[in-house]
């Protein structure tokens, strides 16, 4: 694997405050870097100092080998980058064609190399109804589109890309993350994002930094892993008493704690925590219907990912 | 065609793609011509120079140029453009460069917009054509001194109404630099201090060129004083980049 981002013990102050303190990692080409964190955690900071637009207090950031900062031209010219929000000029004709050929000319492209990248580009987000009408009346997905557009109309190594799918409708969101799917083997791509899920669905590492600092870098299945309800196996059996059932699930292999969850009628609810790295449910499900009990209900709990955001990101929650 | 004429391109159109371009236009055409033939009293001095117009420039200037520039750095702040823009491949000399050039552009094609002035004046009787051309160059410059203030102070803030009344202010006192008002506030500085500020006049060398003498001392002192402020414009749009 190439490495495209290669990140030094980053650092920034704004004044007393340390926004991003000592952050190091590196991203390689095909990698798709999920970067969570509760606001203010120093996300956005981390990527505008990978893209060069803040100069970092310590630390250096190395895009396809050009330091950002010394060769700045050169790292700029093989990053794209979406800024949050996805800003755009307002001017009353600026549309999505002429955005798209502004930004192409500063990216060093005239005449049928520019007309060929932009209708490239324009064909891969789906800009094609909504090219000459003024970007000031687009709607909010088709904004997000024309930031995303001009991301990556110089098809670059490298993609920055902050809150990409934050206020949009469900489909526009699929639609943001199968675009991003689809560049993901060609492209080194770091994104930010609050919702959890996302990081399932288009990231294939996950970073969460919380304070300045990074706390979790891990593959999505690992971050789950962390939660504490992770593999934890719910049932629900009808006729039995919860002292009896409790008592005995203890006896399967691999069981580590029976938690009683109430009473629902006839029916009892338990949720069996395993020992570190058990597998228990088919031990379970053949227990329960050896004792020959009514299982109405079966099923293992991945844990919720807010869980382990919260635990991650929390110190109180750390602590206990 | 260099980064710096794309910039230049884009800011220029976007000038006449919104109302700024007409409203700024008719009103420089015709208040400098209002104040030239009713406060200048243009036809009872009887004398076929188009020092009564000139004369008003710089007091036009003051109110209209801040209101062009208070847009350039704060509107793309505002907005966050900032941010696309400054992450192209572009230095920010470039970006400072660009915008700057297209407004000083763009006040040059309202002053060529008085050519009427010109023509009227040469119909009226045998003005010195040589005076009057050294005039708009003098008008032109100055204008350029404005617009580079305009455009630090503009940086300084997202406020454009803070950028504007600032840039008044500061502009200001640049035309009167050479003026007790002004000289007064700098009462316990020695005399070479004195004489250091009040050379810093609009007023002055602005006159010194309306003569029709294309001094380079005058023309340097106006190049020097924008090279100056998009320095700082450059400086401030660096330090104050986080914000």
């Amino acid at each position: 694997m190439t490495t495209m981002v290669e990140i030094e013990n980053l650092r920034k102050t704004f004044g007393p405050i340390v926004a991003v303190d000592g952050v190091s990692f590196s991203v390689g080409k095909g990698e798709v870097l999920g970067f969570l964190g509760p606001n203010g955690a120093g996300k956005s900071t981390t990527m505008k100092m990978i893209t060069g637009f803040l100069t970092p207090t310590s630390g250096t950031v190395r895009v396809c080998g050009h330091d950002v900062q010394k060769e700045a031209l050169a790292a700029k010219t093989r990053i794209g980058y979406l800024p949050e929000g996805a800003p755009a000029y307002h001017d009353m004709d600026m549309t999505p064609a002429s955005f798209l050929t502004f930004i192409g000319e500063m990216r060093g492209f005239r005449g049928d190399t520019l007309k060929r990248s932009v209708s490239k580009t324009v064909e891969k987000v789906n800009l094609e109804s909504v090219l000459d009408q003024p970007i000031e009346t687009l709607s909010k997905g088709f904004k997000r589109r024309v930031g995303l557009a001009q991301a990556i109309l110089h098809d670059p190594d490298v993609l920055v890309l902050d809150e990409p799918t934050d206020g949009l409708d469900p489909n526009q969101k699929h639609e943001v993350r199968t675009l991003i799917r689809a560049m993901a083997q060609e492209k080194a791509i770091i994104l930010s994002t609050h919702i959890l899920e996302e990081v399932h669905a288009v990231c294939s590492r996950a970073m969460i930094i919380a304070k300045g600092k990074v706390v979790f870098d891990g593959t999505p299945a690992e971050f789950e892993e962390q939660a504490p309800m992770h593999n934890t196996v719910l049932i629900t059996v009808r006729g039995v008493e919860t002292a009896i059932a409790q008592e005995r699930f203890m006896t399967v292999t691999g069981v580590n704690k029976v938690e009683d969850l109430g009473k629902d009628g006839e029916l009892v609810r338990l949720r069996i925590y395993p020992d570190e790295g058990q597998w228990t449910l088919p031990h379970i499900s053949q227990f329960a219907r050896e004792q020959g009990w009514d299982v109405q209900e079966l099923y293992q709990d991945r844990g919720q990912l807010d869980d382990v955001f919260r635990l991650l990101t929390t110190p109180q929650q750390a602590l206990s | 065609m260099g980064r710096i004429q794309v910039i230049f391109k884009r800011e220029l159109a976007s000038y006449f793609s919104t109302p700024i371009a007409a409203v700024f236009i008719v009103i420089f055409l015709m208040l400098s011509g209002a104040f030239t033939f009713y406060l200048g009293n243009y036809f009872a001095r009887g004398q076929a120079d188009l020092i009564p117009f000139f004369d008003f420039h710089p007091w036009l200037y003051l109110v209209l140029i801040p209101a062009l520039a208070m847009r350039l750095w704060a509107e793309e702040r505002r907005s966050g453009t900032i941010e696309l823009l400054l992450t192209l491949p572009v230095t920010m000399w470039e970006a400072v460069l660009g915008k700057f050039l297209a407004a000083w552009c763009f006040t040059g094609v309202a002053l060529a917009m008085t050519f009427p002035m010109w023509i009227t004046v040469n119909l009226l009787g045998e003005p010195d054509n040589g005076v009057i051309f050294a005039s708009y160059i003098g008008s032109l410059l100055m204008a350029g001194g404005f617009l580079s203030i305009g455009s630090c102070i503009s940086a300084l803030t997202k406020n454009q109404v803070i950028a504007f009344v600032v840039s008044v202010v500061i502009c200001l006192g640049f035309i009167l630099s050479g003026f007790p008002m002004v000289l007064d506030i700098f009462g316990w500085a020695p005399q070479f201090l004195l004489s250091a500020v009040s050379s810093f006049s609009f007023l002055a060398h602005f006159e010194s060129i309306s003569k029709g003498v294309l001094d380079l001392r005058d023309i340097l002192y106006f190049f020097s004083l924008m090279a100056f402020w998009l320095f700082a414009t450059v400086t401030v749009i660096d330090m104050k980049k986080a914000e």
